[in-house]
């Protein structure tokens, strides 16, 4: 089984969620009540709307994830050839991990890292 | 090999022989695959329940308290009453929620940790997605679930969610990249990304024993980072509940919101199985070295345990460990968790992978 069982497990997960939300949404007694609507914060009544603009440090990270994320990706297949290839792989990986580090020594010196 | 006596191979191939032999290849392939979904729902299921009622017995130890006791002997159906009473919930929604995501969240989460089971070797012969690339699909597939954590926090148009969403976001994309290049000193050792190859790469020590110091540290870092990747113990700023309700999952009700807190102990598994699998050689028994006097005898004695058991006893001692780490230590700051990430683990995870290729170079290790 290779790339249907993919599709296969992605069915069983949704109707798994769906049959049981199917249930839940008329098995059990409702009422209504304008109350039950209303945003839960505190008690008191909502102010505006949560689709705002929000702290930039969590942009920050994201974009510090992009760039290694996309130097695993390179690291993965020279990880499962490193045994064969040898000298010449290491050497390399050397210098490509030295160019990194010396990005993420930049990013700790430009305080990036730094939750503020 | 003694090994061989619990192989399931013959069994998964003599159920696919006879059905063919009846039905049409279509039909076959139908009929197996309604077999492995109605097998895997119950698997999630059993462990779902397992889980919960678990984790609650553990705290309860922690905490010199008795834990569920009620429903059942020693209350070990306190979680299907749970269930049933969380399906008999209203399911609400606020009025100015996002209506399409906020239902949409749950089967994300969900979808994810379980597309993720399917790649678990159980035993050998039962494996039901083993890829060439196995590791990379179960890092992928879990980071769907994070997705389905933002959706919710976001759809909910409430401000406790929205922080809770967007903690959950940056920790989880952070702590991704440890467990990946955790995983990465693995992978230069055993040389493929096939899971069942890794597994077979340990039939004469597990890695963890067999790599030496740098097998030692990719563990530890991929335990802490994985902890941090279900959002679970010390580091559940996504849900932190003294600070932000429940954080993502605040607007949720009756069983959307038993589906998050299910696919955060399924999220556990997920993880735990596959720490087992990479680190400690998944269904291979134990074995000690040949040079100890009597260790054949010891070794043979090993085999008989079937492969199953180890796979779970392996499993649930790491998932013993995680909730350990979530009843002893106090929650981490967003910024705490940011500087273990990127001032601790990332570059001692770099290192590391350089020593671990220094190693396979100059074939120091067993």
């Amino acid at each position: 089984m290779e790339s249907e069982g993919l599709i296969l497990f992605f069915i069983i997960g949704a109707v798994l969620v769906g049959a049981a939300v199917a249930v839940s949404s008329f098995a059990p007694p409702t009422s209504t009540n304008p109350q039950k609507a209303e945003t839960y914060e505190c008690g008191i009544p909502t102010e505006g709307t949560s689709w705002l603009q929000f702290n930039v440090g969590y942009y920050l990270f994201a974009i510090l994830f992009l760039i290694f994320d996309v130097e695993t990706v390179f690291l993965f297949p020279w990880a499962v050839v490193m045994r064969e290839v040898g000298m010449v792989a290491f050497v390399e990986i050397l210098i490509f991990l030295t160019i990194l580090g010396l990005g993420l020594i930049y990013a700790w010196k430009k305080q990036a890292l730094k939750w503020d | 090999m003694a090994i061989d006596i619990y192989d399931f191979t013959g069994m998964t191939s003599a159920i696919h022989e006879s059905l063919s032999a009846v039905l049409s290849p279509a039909a076959t392939t139908i009929v197996e695959m309604t077999i492995i979904g109605i097998v895997f729902i119950l698997f999630y299921a059993l462990v779902g329940l397992f889980l919960v009622y678990a984790e609650r017995k553990v705290c309860a130890f922690i905490q010199c308290r008795l834990g569920p006791r009620r429903v059942g002997p020693r209350g070990i159906f306190q979680t299907i009453a749970d269930f049933i009473k969380l399906l008999m919930k209203e399911l609400l929604m606020t009025k100015n929620a996002d209506k399409f995501l906020f239902n949409l969240a749950p089967f994300i989460v969900i979808i994810a940790s379980f597309m993720a089971i399917g790649a678990m070797p159980f035993a050998k012969g039962l494996h039901a997605l083993d890829f060439d690339i196995g590791i990379l699909y179960v890092l992928a597939v879990s980071g769907i679930g994070v997705i389905g954590i933002l959706l919710a926090g976001w759809s909910s148009n409430n401000k406790y969610s929205l922080i809770g969403a967007l903690r959950s976001g940056a920790q989880i994309v952070s702590y991704e990249l440890s467990v990946g290049m955790a995983l990465m000193t693995i992978i230069i050792f055993a040389g493929s990304m096939q899971l069942s190859e890794i597994v077979a790469s340990q039939a004469n020590g597990w890695w963890l024993f067999k790599g030496h110091i740098p097998a030692i540290i990719a563990f530890v870092i991929f335990m802490i980072a994985s902890t941090a990747e279900t959002n679970r113990g010390p580091f559940d700023l996504a849900e932190a509940e003294s600070e932000l309700v429940a954080g993502f999952h605040t607007e949720y009700s009756g069983i959307k919101f038993a589906f998050f807190f299910l696919a955060e102990y399924m999220n556990m598994f997920v993880v735990a199985a596959f720490g087992a699998t990479v680190f400690l050689g998944a269904w291979m028994p134990f074995h000690i070295s040949e040079m100890i006097p009597y260790a054949e005898y010891f070794n043979m004695g090993m085999d008989f345990i079937p492969g199953f058991i180890w796979f779970f006893g392996k499993t649930g001692m790491l998932i013993l460990l995680m909730m350990w780490f979530k009843w002893t230590f106090p929650r981490l700051r967003i910024d705490q968790l940011l500087t273990l990430e990127w001032k601790y683990l990332l570059p001692i995870n770099l290192v590391n992978i350089v020593i671990t290729a220094f190693f396979v170079l100059t074939g120091f290790h067993f």
